[in-house]
């Protein structure tokens, strides 16, 4: 990478990698929270459209500076722990939501060759980070010594491990056809996958189903409408987050939406492509691989709101019968299918 | 230089979450230093090379044994004054299994400094540009293809087993079949009736 050997040319071998290194995180990481703030934007504009509302519409032109202004807010407002509260938990909790939101860039590949940590085993790291995730809201749940909270909390955890099994399966059958748990071999393996013209696995029919299966599951991951469970207001108030207040809350908020944002590129990476155009054709190489990246990354928010906007919430006992009953053998037999597959046209019986 | 600075600080977190899982007084802080040193061990497993089990480190113990380990452990009713007058009783049984760990250590120490560990007869370390995954899978899938699945059956009964003696069959409630509630249509439930006046309507 000629941006690390640059700072390592004057600043010598380890101390030039550190500091090209703190560069990169910074420029994935300030992006990122710029991101959130829009897209919590977008996402409130997407929901007032489709209710024929205005939805923010004050502050800044077009409403534009609303989260900016709501995150003012926040960082003015006092930090209320309850006196029975877990100090220390109820203080940790948001910290972890928030940094494992963060952590998981790492391995996001933007572009070709530009991605922070082009590990072997990206994909496992991905699943290993967002299986921590679920430990910022079964803390705070509990350390908030409150019944809604730890209802939620108890929500999440059997919602996010039952979706991680389905999406573990889907994974597998990416892998399996790419050959690798590397996101850039991954996408690599893509380019011109269906017909010699299509980028992507999703335009192949026998894995379709499965990145229909994976959108849903991401849903059910970041516990996004129709699977916010967690939160559910008629029921539980504001879930887990009903003790916090002030940045303490921010922090659950924007790394909340940091994960839909990272469902959603992992959604494009995986199935459709990445930072490659959708059809292999010349002329639309010319166009720089991140544009179609992000440009795929706000579709899928789209999908994700409109659904957020449009399908009715599920009652606990219908989300793990879709998780446990349907998804769960549906992927499973996937995984055969395509092993079956790809073991009788690649590896030749 | 870095590399033993990474071991040494992993090395230290593993070390003191793993007394502190014994120490603390609350079983919930109890399982979370436990998932730190879970989290910590990954850390090792990265620094040897073997970032494969680093990662099946993290996402099945601490991505889901912890999480079920915390779920249970957050139910409880924690009773201090309860959970140390139980010590005099349990004292002697935890002593005699910490002697039992102890003088283990102290004879695989004593083994490792007598050479008894033939370092050159380890299995050998992957080759440069055989990833972890691909040297493990073309390990598990010919050399030990048998034992692998004989583990996986091994699983696999004691998975049916857990369900069969958790299972109840329950009379009282009425479960939802949703293919029976898709296939129902207005007129199975609902029926028009032009009913003359004065006359009851049979149901």
């Amino acid at each position: 990478m000629t941006f690390t050997q640059w700072f390592q040319s004057w600043g010598g071998e380890a101390f030039g990698w550190f500091l090209a290194t703190t560069v990169l995180i910074l420029m994935i990481a300030l992006p990122l929270m710029l991101a959130v703030a829009m897209i919590i934007y977008a996402d409130r504009k997407i929901w007032a459209a489709m209710a024929l509302r205005r939805g923010p519409n004050v502050v800044g032109p077009l409403g534009l500076l609303q989260s900016f202004a709501d995150g003012l807010k926040v960082m003015l407002q006092e930090t209320i722990i309850p006196s029975a509260a877990n100090r220390g938990l109820f203080l940790l909790a948001p910290i972890i939501t928030f940094t494992v939101a963060l952590i998981v860039w790492a391995v996001i590949p933007f572009g070709a060759g530009m991605v922070l940590a082009d590990i072997n085993v990206g994909l496992l790291y991905l699943l290993a980070a967002s299986s921590l995730g679920v430990y910022g809201v079964i803390i705070s749940g509990w350390a908030s010594n409150s019944k809604y909270p730890f209802y939620s909390a108890l929500r999440a955890a059997a919602q996010m491990v039952s979706y991680e099994v389905s999406i573990g399966f889907v994974l597998i059958s990416v892998v399996l056809w790419a050959d690798s748990f590397n996101l850039s071999t991954i996408v690599l393996a893509q380019q011109a996958h269906v017909l010699g013209f299509f980028n992507g696995f999703g335009f192949n029919p026998l894995l379709f189903p499965m990145a229909v299966v994976f959108l849903i599951s991401a849903l059910a991951e970041t516990a996004r409408a129709p699977f916010d469970l967690t939160e559910a207001e008629s029921e539980l108030v504001a879930g887990y987050q009903t003790e916090y207040s002030s940045m303490s809350f921010a922090l659950f908020w924007l790394g909340e939406y940091a994960n839909v944002i990272l469902m959603c590129a992992l959604n494009a990476i995986l199935f459709w492509g990445g930072w490659l155009p959708p059809v292999d054709w010349a002329p639309l190489y010319a166009v720089p691989g991140i544009i179609w990246f992000f440009s795929k990354i706000l579709i899928f928010f789209f999908i994700f709101s409109w659904i957020k906007a449009t399908v009715p919430r599920f009652r606990y006992d219908q989300l793990m019968r879709l998780g446990w009953k349907i998804f769960l053998p549906i992927s499973l037999i996937w995984v055969f299918l395509v092993s079956g597959y790809l073991m009788l046209t690649r590896y030749g019986g | 230089m870095i590399q033993a600075f990474a071991f040494y600080l992993f090395a230290t977190v593993v070390i003191l979450s793993g007394a502190l899982t014994v120490l603390s007084r609350n079983p919930v802080h109890s399982v979370l230093w436990l998932i730190l040193a879970f989290f910590n061990a990954a850390g090792l497993m990265v620094l040897v090379g073997a970032e494969f089990i680093a990662m099946l480190l993290v996402i099945v113990y601490v991505g889901a044994v912890a999480v079920l380990f915390l779920f249970v452990v957050m139910m409880l009713d924690i009773d201090f004054a309860e959970l140390r007058s139980g010590f005099v009783r349990y004292g002697f049984f935890g002593l005699l299994i910490a002697l039992v760990l102890a003088g283990e250590l102290i004879i695989a120490g004593g083994a490792w400094s007598q050479g008894a560990l033939d370092l050159s007869r380890r299995a050998a370390p992957a080759s440069g540009d055989l990833q972890n995954i691909e040297a493990m899978g073309a390990l598990i899938y010919s050399k030990y293809l048998y034992i692998f699945e004989a583990a996986g059956l091994v699983l696999l009964v004691a998975m049916i087993g857990a369900i069969v003696l958790t299972h109840r069959e329950r009379k009282d409630v009425r479960p939802q079949n949703i293919s029976d509630q898709v296939k129902r249509r207005p007129q199975d439930a609902v029926r028009n009736v032009n009913q003359p006046v004065g006359q009851g309507v049979e149901l």
